[in-house]
């Protein structure tokens, strides 16, 4: 049987590699749950009413765009709408061009990768400089973040000191501390340098207008600092209704990423800075990405867009601990990733119709959602999806269920099979004439047998007097569960 | 870009058109955002100076303790916001530098930058610096030690009572502890690109 793509790239990954990654992310999934459960009464509550504001914001987009925009524009921000990546790509060209800027420094922001920004301004002649430490590293090593907040999360100190011996920020030294100060040094002056200082949004309140930036760093901070403009890029589905939201979202979203209580940095942006103060953007330009976004919306998975990028389901997902994020060979990795980056696919969905099967539908990915997004049921949606239009990869490893399907239909092969089941418990291992089960067999230990025979106990068992007798010849009624086996 | 703005509209109403019913927004009482262990705090102050070490900051009592520390760190080159230096101004012995106005072409020089905050949040041992009340993001943030100067009378109890109260200002913003990293192999690194020693200097005005 062949094997899915992402097992293939798992069994590719250096066991030292897979082991970092599996404990980091066990670790931050183990804090996240004792924060939240120390914390709150009844931390599941807040992740349904978290969910149920983000779902009725994604069911009335219609209404919260218009009503954001409008917001955004009194507070003297400047309003950009791109159905497209390159749409979004030109949108910020045409601002750096205006202001004869050729110098931007950027924070954190998963739709920049999205519609592959840092390339595109390179190209025309537009230095772009990563502030997020993660983030800095990956773009020195022109690498893709395996992580939604943790960037870097399958490098090791040694590769990220090569890295930066490479380019000429000092000599080898792989003491993260080291490396934090030389960052800091080198980033500084790039900040102080740049005419354009580019964030993106994790919440929207389309009440108000405020744009919320949150990081731990303060590079987002700096940017609003030392740059005369700001550029945000913002999914249109990151909008809440009103400012007090914010007080839920915000503490889930810091317990659920990073497992703080809150995040160092949560900034409120709510338009150019005061004319009387030194520091801070004279201009603000918001723009509004679509990028499939809308096609997402049209589908049965359109509750996917509640997301707050959070990354808990990375941390918490079986598959992802073993895969680590570029086995997803997409923006976004893990559970969410699975869902969200075949949809974002577009024509080119056939190229990712294998993600959504890499998952064993445990659902822990739903149980440590802030926004309790049913995870597990849009991966089915999204399999029958890809079966039904034939994508060749959304077959991949998959067991033909053909034979399954006969018998499981036909009583009398059926009880033949289940005679052969029971021959593997009394026949030795070495004596079983096919080698895969022979394999399958010698790694499972049967628990010891206890209690009796369902099918002696159903036979054998005395239907209620005057119990009607069902098609198929089973009792009906409550009566059903009196019987002890 | 405007037919973009069309475009997107209206995808958007034609993907919501066929839904029967769209989802409700919910009503949530904050109380379902009160920690467990929360008690109206009797003393706020304490409270946000408990929460503020928690989180790594530094909380303290007076310009003096203050003075002590950078002196002994010998963090003697530093900014000052201009209306809160003639109070501190006396604490401050020979041997300090300190300017009232920053020279963003001498970042590397200030060792502390002290600004008045707006506000803070006890539960969370955050402080609140609005636009209105900050005179220098960039004073607030490059050094390597931000002071805070907060009144302890501006304590609000909790992330709810702070949000209800959010300034009417361009730029808000809440800081809880030094600037921090876990980038590299999950290890915590403070003083990425903000402050490495975050102050609360608690004097009232």
């Amino acid at each position: 049987m062949s094997r899915q793509p992402i097992d293939q790239f798992a069994a590719t990954l250096p066991p030292e590699k897979r082991k970092s990654v599996y404990l980091s992310a066990k670790g931050t999934e183990e804090k996240r749950s004792k924060l939240l459960h120390d914390h709150f009464n009844d931390p599941d509550l807040l992740r349904r009413r978290a969910g149920e504001i983000k779902q009725h914001v994604v069911e009335n987009l219609d209404t919260y765009l218009p009503a954001a925009e409008a917001a955004l524009v009194a507070n003297g921000a400047k309003v950009y709408w791109a159905a497209t990546a390159e749409s979004a790509r030109q949108a910020v060209l045409k601002i750096m061009r205006d202001r004869g800027a050729t110098k931007l420094v950027k924070a954190k922001s998963m739709v920049s990768e999205e519609i592959e920004l840092g390339h595109f301004l390179k190209k025309h002649g537009i230095e772009s400089l990563e502030t997020d430490l993660g983030e800095f590293i990956i773009q020195i090593d022109d690498d893709h973040p395996s992580h939604i907040v943790r960037p870097i999360i399958h490098k090791s100190r040694g590769e990220v000191a090569r890295s930066f011996e490479r380019e000429g920020l000092g000599a080898y030294n792989d003491d993260p501390e080291t490396i934090t100060r030389r960052a800091r040094q080198f980033l500084r002056h790039k900040y102080l340098q740049a005419g354009v200082g580019m964030t993106g949004a994790n919440f929207v309140s389309a009440e108000s207008g405020r744009i919320v930036v949150v990081t731990n760093e303060g590079n987002s901070r700096f940017c609003l600092a030392a740059t005369k403009c700001h550029i945000v890029l913002v999914g249109i589905e990151k909008l809440v209704p009103r400012d007090r939201d914010l007080g839920l979202l915000l503490n889930l979203l810091a317990r659920s990423a990073t497992a703080q209580q809150l995040t160092v940095y949560t900034e409120f942006v709510n338009g150019p800075k005061l004319p009387s103060r030194p520091d801070g953007p004279e201009e603000m330009h918001v723009i509004f990405i679509d990028n499939g976004r809308t096609d997402v919306l049209a589908t049965e998975c359109r509750d996917i867009l509640r997301c707050i990028r959070c990354g808990a389901c990375l941390n918490v997902c079986p598959v992802y601990r073993q895969a680590s994020g570029h086995a997803y060979r997409a923006v976004y990795p893990g559970p969410v990733g699975a869902v969200l980056s075949p949809l974002l696919a577009g024509d080119k969905f056939p190229e990712l119709a294998d993600l959504p099967k890499a998952s064993s539908l445990c659902g822990a990915c739903n149980e440590v959602c802030p926004v309790n997004i049913p995870i597990p049921d849009l991966l089915l949606r999204l399999r029958e999806k890809g079966k039904s239009e034939g994508a060749p990869l959304a077959s991949v490893g998959t067991p033909g269920m053909g034979a399954w399907a006969l018998l499981s239909t036909q009583p009398a092969a059926w009880k033949a099979a289940l005679f052969g089941g029971k021959l593997m418990n009394v026949l030795p291992s070495k004596l079983i004439p096919v080698p895969a089960l022979r394999a399958w067999e010698a790694k499972r230990t049967l628990p010891a047998w206890r209690g009796g025979e369902f099918r002696k106990w159903m036979k054998g068992r005395a239907r209620p007097p005057g119990a009607p007798k069902t098609p198929n010849g089973v009792p009906s009624g409550p009566a059903q569960s009196q019987g002890k086996p | 870009m405007s037919s973009d703005r069309e475009a997107i509209l209206g995808k958007v109403r034609a993907a919501l058109a066929p839904l029967a019913e769209r989802a409700a927004l919910p009503d949530w009482d904050s109380e379902l955002i009160r920690l467990r262990t929360a008690q109206p705090p009797a003393d706020p102050a304490a409270l946000f100076a408990e929460r503020m070490k928690a989180v790594n900051g530094t909380p303290m009592h007076s310009v003096a303790e203050l003075v002590a520390m950078l002196a002994e760190k010998g963090w003697r080159h530093g900014y000052c916001d201009p209306a809160l230096w003639p109070r501190l101004q006396a604490a401050f012995a020979d041997g300090f530098t300190v300017e009232t106005s920053f020279d963003r072409t001498r970042v590397d020089d200030f060792d502390f930058g002290i600004t008045a905050a707006t506000a803070a949040i006890a539960e969370t041992g955050t402080l609140i610096l609005s636009d209105s009340d900050t005179s220098s993001r960039l004073a607030a943030l490059a050094p390597w030690v931000h002071v805070a100067v907060l009144d302890p009378r501006t304590i609000h109890a909790d992330i709810g009572a702070a949000l209800a109260a959010l300034p009417k200002d361009p730029n808000v913003i809440w800081v809880t502890g030094p600037s921090k990293t876990a980038d590299i192999e999950g290890i915590l690194i403070e003083g990425v690109h903000g402050p490495g020693v975050q102050v609360a200097l608690l004097i009232s005005a």
